[in-house]
């Protein structure tokens, strides 16, 4: 069997740190990153002894958001629970965690592949639960501990094994990350470890049914790791399988540099947490008022959007799904439609102009200096034939630089679009004389002096000129002076 | 009287009556502790300086016509697991030797705001575990009364300090005893107050479910006193309860008596209860007949499940909240190690006692999978049916009695070899616990030959207001004072 005949199945686990103000038991400030080691801790979250945990309300708000746009089951009596082990980075010897009754479970993403199928995949469970410190190991053997990020509140989102691919992982990592920066819980860079995931991963021949054994992998640092770390995986226990050799159940280690997983330990000694209800905070009881609350934060999420972008204004699904990506992108791109109905073009601006000059200067949409209605009212100035689309370039280049609006700019300037007839008349005929050769050469057939002519009148009127109507009197002034014929 | 043996009114009114300065009482506190903590051994930790610069502070805020605030001239000692600032906290354990809190405990605070002066910290088992004082690392505490007798656990010191007029009360915490029973052994009025109504933010924990600090007094009057003070809900402490409850001025006779319902579980009368706790616990029946009381027999049916019950669920917690005595972040490092296992072996194994590491190692085995059904959950079902066994009695009464400990207090050394017999102290105050219920120890007055005994009154959850006024009440009827 070739490693065609084999697919993978993968499930991923996601720890997702939310981005509320302060930490999940505790007051303290959860912008942690850059500041100086154990300066971001108190006697709670370093767990000092005769301390207490007390939930911060807006980690349950943030959670039920982002079981909601989950689609996920609310458990109305959710409790947290202690997770045992011993590190010095877990300042208590356990994870305040939720074990049996997290906050949500069965839930659901909806995932497009590049072909442009969906599929969906399925969400085992969501939970809250706090983050441990940081372990450093110094070169001299020495391991130092930085708890600043000790108590900032996680979610763990599990995937059911539903994904099939190495691409379906990337597509659910993606699809995951954009809902929850939609909603506003977590930033979700995988870089800066406020996303971190892990997956468990195995192989079984096409069109069998049976699960193999599962491995899991750990230690990726980007979406594309965790694509490689798959791949590799994949080859390797099929390799295993075709040398008949069992596959163990083992959590590896993805080593980005060597482009391979090593084994950190195997799991038949599994570890046993020793998990039981968290007695120093009472059940959680989610009502149907703080549900409905919640609800009423919720954005519109990016399936809805694109859906309904899709069918408002009828552009192409790429420009749609594109834009649906960023909230504020999309809200500029409706912002703009508002101020002038031209949906199709706006969107062309915005995917093509705007977002390459954003990019250039790494900019997000809220910094740019150019409003959604001016945007509008750009394109509407190229609709009403007050500017060409080649002058719209020049404006449009003011408009990011300087924030003012198109006709403003278009006035101070003098760009208005020339499209008197009689003006425009007057121009070519000075031009034709001038360029008498262009003109015998065209009597000679050789017709590509045509855009030659009319490269000379845009000159003369330093490109104001409407080209439609240039391209109109040129002709037909080809034709009654000099009988000559233009395609 | 000597002052250092006044009740919190008495010297109210003695402050009052500028017949008292809070200069002297901490100064007669002060000699006696100097007199004879060295051999009784209940106060760890106490800086006199201070206490006098405190009473020096508060006489001179009274003399600028300062009002008399709730606890004004009230020295308090404080049991070593509950954090003051500026002293150590050791939980009378090696493992925390030397460790300073950085914040202090909510209840410790409330004193203070109300006018108490902390005098110090005191000796108790190693992490509130044990019956006797004797697992302290810092020595056993001795029964003031009879120095050859211990003085109860875990709040020993809490207990020892009172009796022996150390300070005007003192704060204990009770877990499935710790407070009533050396309250008994030390002829002194001790409660534990219903889960949730003291913070337990700076409290050491030992099993989350279960701890709750309380006052040690003289009288009832003064543990209710204290008792207003640092109860009330606390937001650091998620478990702690939004309850305000209304304070009755306390009875100052036995009149409240008649025509109460007691009921006396029929399971603490009979085997097991010693002649001298039996004997005093019929005199109190009789005489509340007397003063008008209906006494009915009543059933707690599952009292012989609530040791091992107890036993599972505390050290489960226990085994939890003590993980992180490590010695890698606080306390002393008692042993370098060598990988990170054998740190956290080495100094582990070093720095608890014998009793904590029983509990520890009982607890991660109940806890453990495989076991956790068998044990932890099952004893977390029969929690709820022991309280339900409660609220079935309370249908036929106002309130509880029982024997605050089966025997009276014995003698320093004769039970340690037998962790068993030393559980089988906590068997009356154990039920309560498991139930949240809130309870008070009283004193029986005895002869000069006689052991120190204490009855417990047990009432409905909430209910200390009416706790208080029975208490006080069958305090005046034992005394003898309605005569």
């Amino acid at each position: 069997m070739s490693q065609e005949e084999f697919e993978t199945v993968i499930g991923l686990e996601v720890h997702v740190q939310l981005n509320t103000q302060t930490k999940i038991f505790c007051g303290c400030a959860t912008d942690y990153s850059n500041k100086p080691a154990n300066t971001h801790v108190c006697e709670v979250c370093m767990g000092l002894p005769g301390v207490l945990p007390v939930l911060n309300q807006r980690v349950l708000q943030y959670a039920l958001k982002a079981c909601m746009a989950l689609e996920c089951d609310i458990t109305k009596e959710t409790k947290f629970d202690r997770k045992h082990y011993f590190y010095p980075d877990l300042p208590k010897a356990y994870q305040i965690s939720q074990f049996d009754k997290p906050i949500g479970q069965r839930g659901t993403i909806r995932i497009e592949l590049e072909d442009g199928t969906e599929r969906q995949i399925g969400v085992t469970r969501i939970h809250m639960e706090e983050d441990a410190g940081k372990s450093l190991h110094a070169e001299n053997g020495e391991t130092l501990v930085d708890y600043n990020r000790a108590c900032v509140p996680l979610l763990e989102i599990v995937s059911e094994p539903d994904m099939r691919t190495p691409e379906e992982a990337r597509a659910y990592l993606e699809k995951l990350r954009l809902i929850m920066r939609y909603i506003g819980v977590s930033e979700c860079d995988m870089e800066n470890g406020s996303l971190r995931c892990d997956v468990n991963v195995s192989v079984r021949p096409v069109g069998t049914k049976k699960f193999g054994t599962k491995v899991e992998v750990k230690n990726m640092n980007s979406f594309r790791s965790v694509v490689r770390a798959l791949e590799y995986e994949k080859k390797r226990q099929v390799r295993q399988i075709k040398r008949e050799q069992r596959i163990l159940q083992q959590t590896m280690l993805w080593d980005d540099v060597k482009g391979e997983t090593r084994v950190m330990r195997t799991k038949e000694n599994a570890d046993d947490y020793r998990y039981f209800p968290e007695p120093d905070l009472p059940p959680v009881r989610i009502s149907e008022d703080l549900i409905q609350e919640v609800s009423l934060l919720l954005p519109e999420l990016p399936d809805k959007k694109v859906d309904r972008i899709l069918k408002t204004y009828g552009i192409p699904a790429y420009n749609a799904r594109l834009m649906a990506e960023d909230r504020e992108l999309s809200d500029f791109f409706e912002n703009a439609v508002k101020a002038h109905n031209n949906p199709i073009s706006i969107s062309n601006w915005i995917l093509s102009e705007l977002l390459r000059e954003l990019n250039k200067d790494l900019l997000p949409i809220r910094d740019c200096k150019i409003q959604a209605v001016h945007l509008g009212q750009l394109v509407q100035l190229i609709d009403s034939g007050v500017i060409s689309g080649k002058i719209a370039k020049d404006v449009f280049e003011v408009m990011y630089k300087e924030g003012k609006d198109p006709k403003s700019i278009v006035d101070s300037r003098g760009l208005t679009q020339i499209s008197d007839d009689s003006k425009i008349e007057e121009i070519i005929l000075t031009v034709l004389t001038n360029n008498a050769q262009s003109v015998n050469d065209m009597q000679a057939g050789k017709m590509k002096a045509f855009g030659f002519l009319v490269g000379q009148i845009m000159k003369e009127t330093k490109g104001k000129a409407n080209p439609g109507k240039v391209n109109e009197i040129l002709k037909s002034l080809l034709l009654t002076k000099y009988q000559i014929e233009c395609p | 009287m000597q002052a250092n043996r006044l009740t919190i009114s008495e010297i109210q009114a003695g402050l009052k009556g500028k017949t008292l300065t809070c200069e002297s009482l901490a100064k007669q506190y002060l000699d006696t502790i100097a007199a004879h903590n060295s051999d009784i051994n209940a106060f760890l930790e106490i800086d006199p300086n201070q206490v006098i610069a405190d009473a020096k502070a508060a006489d001179q805020r009274l003399a600028g016509g300062g009002a008399i605030r709730e606890l004004e001239g009230v020295f308090a000692g404080i049991k070593d697991n509950i954090h003051v600032l500026n002293q150590t906290t050791t939980c009378g354990s090696k493992i925390l030797a030397g460790f300073k809190p950085i914040y202090e405990a909510t209840v410790v605070k409330r004193l203070r705001d109300a006018g108490a002066i902390i005098m110090g910290k005191l000796n108790c088992d190693e992490f509130a575990m044990g019956s006797s004082n004797e697992n302290s690392a810092f020595g056993p505490v001795k029964n003031p009364i009879n120095r050859n007798l211990v003085p109860g656990g875990s709040s020993g010191g809490s207990a020892a300090a009172v009796a022996a007029g150390f300070c005007t009360i003192a704060l204990g915490s009770d877990t499935g005893g710790s407070i009533r029973q050396p309250a008994a052994f030390c002829s002194v009025v001790g409660l534990k107050p219903t889960y949730g109504t003291v913070s337990r933010r700076g409290l050491v924990a030992f099993a989350s479910s279960f701890d709750q600090i309380g006052p040690l007094a003289l009288c009832v009057n003064d543990a209710s006193l204290v008792h207003k003070v640092i109860s009330g809900k606390d937001e650091q402490d998620a478990t702690s309860l939004t309850h305000s409850p209304t304070w009755s001025e306390l009875p100052k006779d036995t009149s409240s008596l008649k025509g109460l319902t007691v009921g006396v579980p029929k399971e603490f009368l009979g085997d097991g209860i010693d002649l001298e706790v039996s004997e005093a616990m019929n005199q109190t029946i009789e005489k509340l007949g007397h003063m008008g009381a209906k006494v009915v027999s009543v059933s707690l049916k599952l009292v012989d499940r609530c040791l091992p019950v107890y036993y599972i669920l505390s050290s489960a917690e226990a085994s939890s909240n003590l993980a992180r005595y490590d010695s890698v972040r606080y306390g002393p490092r008692l042993h370098e190690g060598g990988s990170l296992d054998e740190l956290y072996l080495n100094n582990r194994s070093l720095g608890f006692g014998p009793e904590v590491k029983r509990r520890i190692i009982l607890g991660t085995y109940v806890l453990s999978e495989g076991y956790y059904d068998a044990f932890y959950l099952k004893a977390q079902k029969m929690r709820t049916l022991i309280r339900q066994d409660f609220e079935k009695a309370f249908q036929q009464c106002d309130v509880l009695l029982t024997p605050t400990s089966p025997f009276p207090p014995f003698a320093l050394g004769a039970k340690t070899a037998d962790p068993m017999a030393m559980y089988l102290a906590d068997v009356c105050t154990v039920p309560v616990s498991i139930a949240g219920l809130p309870a008070i120890s009283i004193p029986v007055p005895r002869t000069s030959t006689q052991l120190p005994v204490g009855i417990q009154l047990i009432s409905r959850a909430l209910e200390e207001d009416q706790l208080f006024a029975y208490a006080m009440a069958m305090e005046v009827m034992l005394k003898g004072n309605h005569l």
